[in-house]
Parts: structure tokens; C-alpha cells; sequence
């Protein structure tokens, strides 16, 4: 018989388990770097916090998304629900639907940005738990629900505007999409903020723990005592959240709300999720891995840009990449595990 | 392959094996088991839960390899890569679980990967229907060929994989417990085509928890205990007598491996009160277990033994009283109070706490750490405002049990996946521990644990019990019931079927109401 003690010893300078931790980030340092020999511009701070910015949209939806991938779920509405409360918010921006043909900014006529933002987060969240009961009541699964969603959002967010955009928004509002404080712009502040907070809750909360526990093992969870619907439907209120929020801080750096807002960002989200480190099957991953996933998104596509690599053969190497994250993961974890 | 069946006076067996054992680390679940089956008999295969038969059916059938020992089959060694490599050889086993495909006919199950095909490698399906009626003849059933299996009873889908393995030239046909879901005629006309089968050369080996069927349909019988061989037993003039077979099958004196624990006078009040429970009979599962009408007094301070055959309702009761699965009717009162528990959450919030019998799936998260597993039935009592938790009031709390209960761990950041077994369980007690239950159900609370550990887990339910938590512990293993219980029910067919106190109760008496056929009529 074997010694009763613990087989596998925890800690320890184990160079496939650094590997898993830090193995998107070393991967992103490694990208940077040859970027950094192949462009004079790629390492200069207006770039930098360029890319900071273009990836904080699709970030903050990410982070949300993570909630949702660690209980092994998925959210593909979240490219039409951003479009949705875009729109909600713009019309809202601009003091309702007869006002939203003026293009003027006229700070005076329209219900202010506070507003603006409040409408796109609670239709956000909102939408969350419309599908997070269709999930946990009526039993479909998260994939087909938000299916429906993706194609559900987006008929709404063309019946709500006729199909065009609405523009033209105060100052106040633009801020939140173009404004700087000090030399770094505001998106990357409310991504990194929102990031934190994300951390935070999944880590140090009961909320975050139940999270796991759902993800790990849901049928485990439930019989712990955990009410595991509940959990569910807060996630898709999360990322629908997120998503709403998102919008707002779009519409405000576009200074206009569009009806094909956020077309395919549910990929891009899920990819800088799963590159993160992120399981699919649930229970494993966190925010930290999410935005160094994105980021090496962002920075992907910053750098083969700048080396005049076209658009086509950018999405290819995003697939690729994806791909090849996942099957890296999968091998550490077979030569871990023996 | 070559066929050895030349004439030759005296038959050798069909199958024969010898010295089979199979090891898991840790646990030795088949010690050097030899046994034989000729064609044309049936050979029943008798043992108590986790007594080997699983293990043995695995590895004949070529889900599990052996560790050691030699398999011959018809002649020739026998070593299944897989279960198809089983099947070609000639060896089909039926599992309880039925293995067809709900949505295909039932000629498409009989032919399923080796359909019958004509011209252009397309799919002759007039063929297929008729050697599928022939087939199906041979069993007895007349249902059509499109007929899909979904549309079937559980009897006639049995029928249908026999006569599937008929037209897979199966020479042994292995059957674990088919009569388990059968109503008495349903389990006649089964027991007439296993007689025909018989006479038409073919061996089969039967597993059956049901002793009076096996005394009367068994040529012989072959019984394993604690894995290994406790014998053999042959029809001589009449049936195998049952006794005979009890005695087998149970075997030893009071095991050596379970000191029974001095006993306590507890007459605490009734804790737990279990009136006329019924569960419901899903629609999408028409034949699962379910209560049929459960009284159960359960008091503080005692460990109330629940024995059972798998099937019999017992873990279908545990998940009753604790909100796991909805209840159709019946009381459950807690401390004289009627509560009903809809969720294990409501549970979990009166005082109640499972264990549950499948730890894997059921219990441990196996990529968390040992704090979160241990913690997570009890967040509350370790979190603060806005609910953050407080690792280190976990850590103190983990580390007294860890060392109340001797947890062997490195560290609980540690995932729990490294511990062994033993002490995987005792870190699922102290995940209910820790709300301090007024009442702990225990399911199968040491298996897959290792000796050492069992005397352990045993230990711990019993100083529980002598805190004043009214215990109720579910177990196969009858040895565990009966030197750890205070009190022992028997549940059969979703009823409790005999009470005794322990010390009045032996392996034979639990056995014998446990198992022993009362079987309901179909009804008229």
C-alpha cells in the first residue's frame, strides 16, 4: 500500500506548472519583444496606450465572459447585446427617439451621459437575466440561448433605429471614449478598473468561490449547499453587464451608436478568454489570464499592422494562435499529470 | 480464427480462468479468482457488493485489462484489447445499463457499424429487416424491425441485445443483473429463452443479486468475496439451496477489520422523522428507483444503518430528506417541525448534510484546492460584509479538523485530487462538520477508502454520534453496518423492508431481507 500522504507535492519549482500559470504572458513578452526589434514604433507610448485602448472594449466584455466560461458556459449575444445598448444609450443620450436624427451635441437637450450610461448597463444586465433564465428554467443550453440572443439583439438594435446610426453626443459623454487622464485614456482606466474589481470577486468572494464550485463540478456544488441556478443567472447578468457597459464607452469614442456595433466580437471575446487560459469545460482560469488574452490579441494585431501584414492574413494568425494556445494548454496538462 | 472444438470425449470448458487478479493502487479488487463455464450451462457468478463480479465482467468483456492471470476461450489465450475485440472472440456481455441506441430501430441496433450492403456499398435494409426478423424470433420477441428502441420496453430492449449477440455469433453471453428492472412475467419469459439458449449449445454466464432466481436457474455456481474465490457450488438432484449460497457469499465470522465499537446507550430524541415518502416517477425515466412509501425514525446521538441492495432505494432516500430530488409525497419532520426541503441549499440551511455516495462526481471538486472543498458547504461562517471570505478563519478551521481526524495533507492550497481516497472522505466530513449538522447522511462512506482508513472513517461517524448528531449511514458492505450502526433498516424496492438493533443482527438475517424475492405481480 502507498503512503497515505498527499502523492503530489504542492509548490514547488515545477517548470510545467509555471509554465501553465505564466504561459500566455511569456508568450505575450515574447511577441512584444519581436515586435519591438521589427518596428521602431511598436514600443512607443502613443502605440502602447493606442492598443490599450482597442482592446479595452472587447476586454471589459471579456472579463464578464470569464464569469461565464468558468461555470462552463458561453454568452455568443454579446456582439448584438453591445450594439443593443448602444443604441439604448444614444437615444437615451439624445433625449429619445425624435431627437436622435439631430446631429448637433447640444449638451442642453438630451438626459446626459449619466443616464446614457445607467440605460446601457441595466438593459445589459438585464438581457443577462432574460437568458440566464431561459438557461436555468427552461433547461436549453447557454449555447443555444444565446444564439438566439446573438440574432434577437440585433433585430431589435436595427427595428430600434431604422437601420442607420444616431450621433453627435456631448463632450461629457465623448470623454469616457476619447479622454485622457494624464497620458493613458479613459478606456484603458474603466478596463483596468473593471479588471481589478473582477480579480477581487472571483478570488476573495463567496460569490467568486461558488463560481468555481459550479464550474468544477455542478452537480458537487449543488449538493454542497450551493444554489447553483442563481450562480448561473448572475454570470449571464455579468457579462450582460459588461456588454452594456462596453457599449456606452464605444458609443461615447465613435460619437455615434451603430446598428453593426460589435459584428463578431463574441469571437474575439471568447478567444482572449480561452488564450487566457481560461477552460472551456469550467472551473479553471481567471481575469488575470483574460487580459493578458486580450492583450496579446490586441497586440497581435497592432504589430502585424504595423508590418503591413493585410487584415485577411491577420485573422488567420488569430485562429492559429487560439488553436495553438489551447493545444499547449492540453499538453501541459497531460505531461503535469504524470 | 482457427476453431479447437475438435471431437474430443469430453468437452473441455468453454471459457476457463485461472488465477485472475486485477489491482488498482491501493485496493486489490480481484485476488487469483479461477473459475470455468462450459457451453450449454449457466453459470451464475454470486457475490456481495464489491465483492469482484464488476471487476471480473470488466475484464472479460475488455473494458479493464488483468493485472495477472490466465484467460483461455475456446482454446485459445484470451486477452481482449476492447469491448469489440471481446465481442469478435465471441464473448457479449449485457449490463444493466443497456448499451442500445435509443433513436435508431431496433434492426439498425441489431446491425449497428455492420449493416448488411449492397451494390455501391449502400445499405441493403431489406436484408437487414429480414435477417433481423429471423433473429429476433430466436428470442422471442415480435416487435417490427423499424420499430425504434426508444418505443421498447426495458424487457423487450434486453431481448433486443440478446438477440443482438446471437447475430454477433456470441458462444458465451454474459448477463449482469437482467432481471433487476423485470416484472415477474417479464422475468419468466427471459428465464425460458435462457433455457433455450442452453439447450442450443450456449454458455451463459449469469449475475444476479436475486438468489432464489439464481439457485433455480444455475447449473453451477461460482462465489466471489472480497475478490477472491469463496467457491464453488453445483446442482446436485435439485436447485442449489439458498442458504448454501448465503453462506458462501457471507462467509466469514465477524471480520477482523471491523472492531465493533463498544456500544453506547443513546436514547436521544428522535432527531429525523421519514413519513409515507414517496418520490416521483420521472417521465423520462420510467425505470428509475423510486420510494414507495419510507417511514423512518432517525434520533439523536444514534447511527442508524441503512443496508440495501443497489437498486433497493437507499440512495434515493438519502437524496429525499436532503432536497436533491423532488418529493411526491410523505412528511419529513425535523425535530417534531415538518420541513420541506426543495434544494440541498434548504437543506443544507435546516441542518442537514449529505455525504454522498459517488465522491468523484458528487463531492469533490477535484482541481480546487483542499480550503475551497473543505469550505464551500460553509462560506457564510468564513465570510465577512459584502461576503468576502476569510481565508485565514478557513485555514484555522481546516487545521483543527485536519487534526481531529489525523487528514494526512501537505498544505490546503493543495488540490484535493492529490489525496488518496481516505482522505478525500474525511475532508468531505469536515465540509459538513463545520456547520455543526443536527443530522449527517452518510452514503457509502468508505468506498473506494483503504483499510486503514475505513477503521478511521468509522471511528470519526462514531465520536459524531456521540456529540449528538443523529447519523444515518448507508453501505454495502454489510461488516461496516454492522459493527458501526446502532440501529440497522434493510430497504428493498424503495421500502424498508426489516429494523432490528445491531447486536441482534447478522450478515445472514440483513441478507436475507435484503434479498430474498417478494416480488410484486405485474399489475392485473
Amino acid at each position: 500500500m502507498t503512503s497515505p500522504v498527499a502523492h503530489r507535492p504542492i509548490g514547488g519549482l515545477n517548470a510545467f506548472r509555471i509554465l501553465k500559470q505564466f504561459g500566455p504572458l511569456m508568450f505575450l513578452l515574447a511577441l512584444m519583444l519581436v515586435f519591438a526589434a521589427t518596428n521602431e514604433n511598436f514600443l512607443s507610448q502613443l502605440n502602447l496606450f493606442n492598443v490599450a485602448r482597442q482592446i479595452s472594449i472587447t476586454g471589459l466584455i471579456a472579463l464578464g465572459m470569464t464569469f461565464v466560461i468558468l461555470t462552463a458556459g458561453i454568452d455568443l449575444s454579446v456582439g448584438s447585446l453591445l450594439a443593443f445598448c448602444g443604441m439604448v444609450a444614444a437615444i437615451v443620450a439624445k433625449g429619445g427617439a425624435a431627437n436622435t436624427l439631430s446631429l448637433s451635441s447640444n449638451a442642453g437637450q438630451g438626459y446626459g451621459w449619466f443616464a446614457a450610461l445607467l440605460a446601457a448597463v441595466l438593459v445589459g444586465t438585464a438581457a443577462g437575466l432574460i437568458q440566464g433564465l431561459a438557461i436555468t428554467r427552461l433547461r436549453v443550453p447557454p449555447f443555444v440561448v444565446t444564439l438566439g440572443g446573438l440574432t434577437i439583439f440585433r433585430g431589435l438594435t436595427l427595428t430600434l433605429s431604422g437601420g442607420g446610426p444616431i450621433s453627435g453626443f456631448t463632450p461629457g459623454m465623448r470623454w469616457f471614449g476619447t479622454g485622457l487622464v494624464g497620458p493613458v485614456p479613459v478606456p484603458v482606466i474603466i478596463f483596468g478598473a473593471a479588471a481589478v474589481l473582477c480579480h477581487i470577486v472571483l478570488r476573495y468572494t463567496r460569490f467568486g468561490r461558488a463560481v468555481y464550485a459550479v464550474g468544477g463540478n455542478a452537480e458537487a456544488a449543488r449538493l454542497s449547499g450551493v444554489r447553483v441556478d442563481r450562480i448561473l443567472v448572475a454570470v449571464y447578468m455579468i457579462v450582460g453587464f459588461f456588454s452594456g457597459l462596453a457599449a456606452f464607452v464605444l458609443s461615447a469614442r465613435l460619437n455615434s451608436a451603430e446598428a453593426v456595433a460589435g459584428i463578431g466580437y463574441e469571437l474575439t471575446v471568447i478567444s482572449a478568454v480561452v488564450i487566457g487560459g481560461t477552460s472551456l469545460f469550467g472551473g479553471i482560469g481567471g481575469v488575470g489570464g483574460t487580459v493578458v488574452g486580450a492583450a496579446l490579441i490586441g497586440v497581435l494585431v497592432n504589430g502585424l499592422v504595423l508590418n503591413n501584414v493585410s487584415s485577411y492574413t491577420q485573422q488567420v494568425v488569430i485562429g492559429l494562435i487560439l488553436i495553438a494556445a489551447v493545444a499547449f494548454d492540453r499538453w501541459l496538462k497531460l505531461r503535469a499529470g504524470t | 480464427m482457427t476453431s479447437a472444438s475438435a471431437a474430443q470425449a469430453v468437452p473441455p470448458p468453454l471459457l476457463e480462468i485461472s488465477g485472475l487478479s486485477k489491482r488498482f493502487p491501493g485496493v486489490v479488487a480481484l485476488d487469483d479468482v479461477s473459475l470455468d463455464v462450459r457451453a450449454g450451462e449457466i453459470l451464475g457468478l454470486m457475490g456481495e457488493n464489491g465483492a469482484g463480479k464488476s471487476t471480473l465482467l470488466k475484464i472479460l468483456s475488455g473494458a479493464q485489462p488483468a493485472t495477472a492471470g490466465r484467460i483461455t476461450f475456446d482454446g485459445e489465450t484470451y486477452q481482449p484489447a476492447d469491448p469489440v475485440a471481446a465481442r469478435t472472440a465471441g464473448i457479449v456481455t449485457i449490463y444493466q445499463e443497456l448499451s442500445l441506441i435509443p433513436t435508431l430501430t431496433v434492426a439498425e441496433n441489431i446491425f449497428v457499424n455492420r449493416a448488411p450492403t449492397g451494390a455501391l456499398g449502400l445499405v441493403d435494409w431489406r436484408r437487414m429487416r429480414r435477417e433481423a426478423l429471423a433473429i429476433l424470433g430466436r428470442v422471442g420477441l415480435s416487435v417490427h424491425p423499424d420499430t425504434p428502441v426508444s418505443a421498447l420496453s426495458v424487457a423487450e430492449q434486453q431481448l433486443v441485445e440478446i438477440a443482438r449477440a446471437l447475430s454477433l455469433g456470441g458462444r458465451l453471453i454474459i448477463m449482469d443483473e437482467p432481471t433487476s428492472a423485470l416484472t415477474e412475467a417479464e422475468v419468466q419469459r427471459l428465464y425460458s429463452i435462457m433455457e433455450r439458449l442452453r439447450r442450443e449449445g450456449m454458455a451463459i454466464m449469469f449475475v444476479t443479486h436475486r438468489l432464489e432466481e439464481a439457485s433455480l436457474m444455475c447449473d453451477r455456481m461460482t462465489v466471489l468475496r472480497d475478490g477472491r474465490l469463496a467457491g464453488h457450488l453445483m446442482r446436485e438432484g435439485g436447485p442449489i439451496p439458498v442458504p448454501r449460497i448465503i453462506e458462501k457469499m457471507v462467509g466469514r465470522a465477524a471480520s477482523e477489520l471491523y472492531a465493533r465499537p463498544s456500544r453506547r446507550d443513546i436514547a436521544g430524541p428522535v432527531r429525523l422523522s421519514v413519513r409515507g415518502l414517496r418520490t416521483v416517477r420521472a417521465a423520462d425515466a420510467p425505470h428509475a428507483i423510486v420510494l414507495d412509501g419510507v417511514d423512518l425514525d432517525l434520533r439523536a446521538g444514534e447511527i442508524l444503518g441503512v443496508a440495501g441492495l443497489v437498486g433497493s432505494g437507499r440512495t434515493e432516500l438519502a437524496r429525499a430528506i436532503f432536497g436533491a430530488d423532488p418529493i411526491a409525497e410523505g412528511a419529513i419532520l425535523l425535530d417534531g417541525v415538518p420541513v420541506a426541503p426543495a434544494s440541498p441549499a434548504d437543506a443544507r440551511d435546516l441542518g442537514i448534510g449529505l455525504v454522498p455516495e459517488d465522491r468523484k462526481a458528487q463531492a469533490i471538486f477535484a482541481m480546487l484546492p483542499i480550503r475551497q472543498n473543505f469550505s464551500i458547504a460553509a462560506m457564510d461562517l468564513y465570510s465577512g460584509r459584502l461576503g468576502f471570505m476569510s481565508g485565514a478563519r478557513e485555514v484555522a478551521a481546516l487545521s483543527e479538523y485536519r487534526k481531529a481526524m489525523s487528514i494526512r495533507m501537505a498544505s490546503p492550497e493543495q488540490t484535493i485530487d492529490g489525496l488518496s481516497g481516505g482522505n478525500q472522505q474525511k475532508v468531505i466530513l469536515a465540509r459538513w462538520l463545520a456547520r455543526d449538522p443536527k443530522v449527517l447522511i452518510v452514503d457509502e462512506p468508505t468506498r473506494g477508502v483503504d483499510v486503514g482508513a475505513k477503521a478511521e472513517v468509522h471511528q470519526i461517524l462514531v465520536q459524531l454520534a456521540a456529540r449528538g448528531i443523529a447519523i444515518m449511514m448507508i453501505s454495502s458492505e454489510l461488516p461496516e453496518v454492522l459493527s458501526v450502526s446502532d440501529r440497522i433498516v434493510t430497504m428493498r424496492q424503495g421500502r424498508i423492508s426489516g429494523e432490528m438493533p445491531a447486536h441482534e443482527a447478522t450478515e445472514e438475517s440483513l441478507m436475507a431481507l435484503m434479498a430474498l424475492e417478494s416480488r410484486p405481480g405485474e399489475p392485473a
